[in-house]
């Protein structure tokens, strides 16, 4: 096994380290090959580990209070002056509290400012819904120009962090907060954005998720396989913008059912986008969004969450089998249904 | 203020203390630093001033409260328990799963609670909206709120503050919980607001300034507030971060942490001290 490529820190790191952690090390790392990198945060430099690139580069590194409004407005300033500002707050305050700043500052100029968001999703589950974040993938997507990221990992979260660089408008990166179980064991594959990656082949069914829920799909179709026979393919859909079309019609033309599974209300999110391709297809195809059913989580610790709203094997495995029973319309009869 | 209510107050904002040290212990996460802070305060408004039923806590007549600050809901729910609007044991629930004590406080589950807060900035524009309706309505309740001195960078709070001066909302009285410290460290090193009464002078408010954890200080400027005529007022509390609790005190790392069982039960045994000091 190896690690994230980092200097002073080890494998055991990676698979203990929670995914902003590895984030606020990778940019600390990043910063000091590429001079144009600068940090911005909203009073949140230790919780979100943007404190890595702090401690790192101070002079290029700004904390400008609680005012995410501002923050999203100097992060355009900085790129407006040809930096690459990463600009990190909770998810929330991101997409939200700061959304139009980031729609006609940044996304509208199509400047190059990395949002990385941590707290997405219900990780921050007993902190309220306050703190709750199911909307942001729905925001981000609709703003042209801007790219929108969900990595399974730390380890995927480090390859987003770098390859985000190369993009050359603004990205968002929403990460959770925990210490979420890792999917991969080292960086030693191959990641590209928008280009998805099978994690587990299949051919009666598809899964197709983002962020949390691709390591509990992977189980998931590891305990079909064994229990049920089913050959189930998941599909880790890190980049929910730009979709990978292909990877969703070879899904439709070889499978016929699909899955989709996002710690994000199923309005907006992952499954609206995958729904989109299988519609303009012109394919027929079993269909079904799994997630936040349009409605605020109640709280609790994040793991208790993802088993209570059917997020984890055991609640996927449900779905599955549910969708496995259901049978393709043979007549032209919609008086039936 | 009498001392038989004095020492009365002292006690009720020590009890507050030790509730809220529980309940943060008992979740293993929240926010104890900015909750004992501001304890004193909550304590002589809910105890001598606010007029509020815990049997009614819908009162259409009832003053209002608006914690600015949720994420200090540790110190709101223990005056709320305290008060007799929702059960002692259950602030032992605070954050657990499915609780209704989220760690930001909601107005849908929790009796008591006006707003739902937590999102820094926000809770202030609802207390200036729900004075302002009370001016239409008539009606002769007041509206209290307690912002954070962090809070003062989000901008939303001066939109706020111009509001509450141009429709004249002398029904409106605000706190500033001015510990100096917030999660990335001292105000004034990470983003400073100062000089805060200046500024609130600037935009149109009555400014008291006082020791926010001297209860008869703290009682006259909630008196001389209700005498304002035409201004909103907003009372300069000078806390400390983490008040009650020796190893808390001044110390921005208790922003958000929780008490270790040894931590605890010293905090617990500091606070037990101080009222059997009291005598009541």
């Amino acid at each position: 096994m190896t690690a994230v490529t980092g200097t002073n820190w080890t494998a055991y790191d990676a698979a203990t380290m929670t995914a902003r952690e590895i984030y606020g090390r990778t940019l600390a790392q990043m910063g000091k090959t590429n001079e144009k990198i600068v940090g911005v945060t909203a009073d949140l430099s230790k919780t979100t580990a943007i404190v890595h690139f702090e401690k790192a580069f101070p002079d290029r590194f700004f904390n400008v209070g609680i005012a995410e409004q501002n923050m999203m407005g100097i992060a355009a300033g900085l790129a407006k002056a040809g930096l690459i500002p990463f600009a990190s707050t909770m998810a929330v305050f991101a997409s939200m509290r700061a959304g139009e700043q980031v729609r006609t500052d940044i996304a509208y100029q199509n400047l190059p400012v990395k949002i990385i968001a941590t707290h997405a999703g219900i990780s921050f589950g007993h902190a309220g819904t306050t703190h709750h974040c199911t909307e942001d993938i729905a925001i981000m997507k609709s703003m042209a120009n801007m790219t929108v990221i969900c990595p399974a990992d730390g380890i995927e979260t480090s390859k987003a962090v770098r390859a985000c660089i190369d993009v050359p408008g603004p990205v968002y990166i929403r990460i959770g907060r925990g210490f979420e179980p890792p999917v991969y064991e080292s960086e030693g594959y191959n990641y590209k954005i928008g280009k998805a990656i099978t994690m587990h082949e299949g051919t009666d069914f598809t899964i197709i998720a983002c962020g949390i829920a691709v390591l509990q799909s992977i189980q998931a179709a590891k305990t079909l396989k064994e229990q049920d026979g089913l050959s189930v393919r998941v599909v880790n859909m890190h980049t929910i913008k730009p979709i990978d079309e292909e990877a969703i019609l070879d899904a439709v033309k070889d499978t016929r059912r699909i899955l989709t599974v996002e710690e994000h209300n199923i309005i907006g999110g992952l499954g609206d986008s995958v729904a989109s391709v299988i519609a303009g297809s012109g394919k027929g195809c079993i269909f079904k969004k799994h997630g936040l059913y349009d409605e605020y989580a109640t709280i609790g610790y994040a793991e208790d969450l993802y088993s209570h709203y059917g997020l984890d094997a055991n609640g996927i495995i449900g779905q599955v089998r549910s969708m496995m029973g259901m049978e393709f319309e043979a007549d032209e009869n919609w008086e039936d249904e | 203020m009498e001392q038989e209510l004095l020492l009365k107050l002292k006690r009720k904002a020590a009890d507050v203390r030790k509730n809220i040290i529980d309940a943060v212990f008992s979740a293993g996460s929240g926010h104890p630093g900015g909750s004992l802070s501001c304890a004193d305060i909550l304590t002589v408004l809910y105890f001598k001033h606010m007029n509020v039923n815990p049997s009614a806590p819908k009162d259409p007549d009832r003053d209002r409260f608006v914690l600015s600050k949720g994420h200090a809901s540790p110190v709101l729910y223990s005056v709320l328990a305290e008060k007799g609007y929702i059960p002692k044991k259950d602030l032992l629930t605070f954050r657990q799963a499915d609780s209704y004590l989220e760690g930001h406080p909601s107005l849908k589950d929790v009796p008591g609670v006006d707003m739902t807060t937590g999102s820094l900035g926000q809770g202030i524009c609802a207390a200036c909206g729900m004075a302002q309706m009370g001016k239409l309505d008539k009606r002769g309740y007041r509206v209290y709120a307690i912002l954070g001195d962090g809070e003062l960078q989000e901008g939303q709070v001066w939109e706020a503050m111009m509001y509450a001066a141009h429709y004249k909302l002398d029904n409106l009285t605000a706190f500033l919980d001015h510990n100096g410290l917030q999660i990335d460290g001292d105000i004034t090193k990470v983003m400073s607001p100062e000089p805060v009464a200046a500024k609130f002078e600037a935009f149109g408010w009555n400014v008291i300034i006082i020791d926010g954890h001297d209860m008869n200080q703290i009682d006259n400027a909630v008196e001389k507030a209700k005498k304002t005529k035409g201004k909103p007022t907003m009372i300069v509390a000078e806390t400390v971060k983490g008040k009650g609790v020796s190893y808390m005190e001044n110390q921005y790392g208790w922003h958000g942490k929780a008490p270790n069982q040894e931590q605890r039960d010293k905090a617990i045994a500091e606070i037990d001290a101080y009222i059997e000091n009291l005598g009541v």
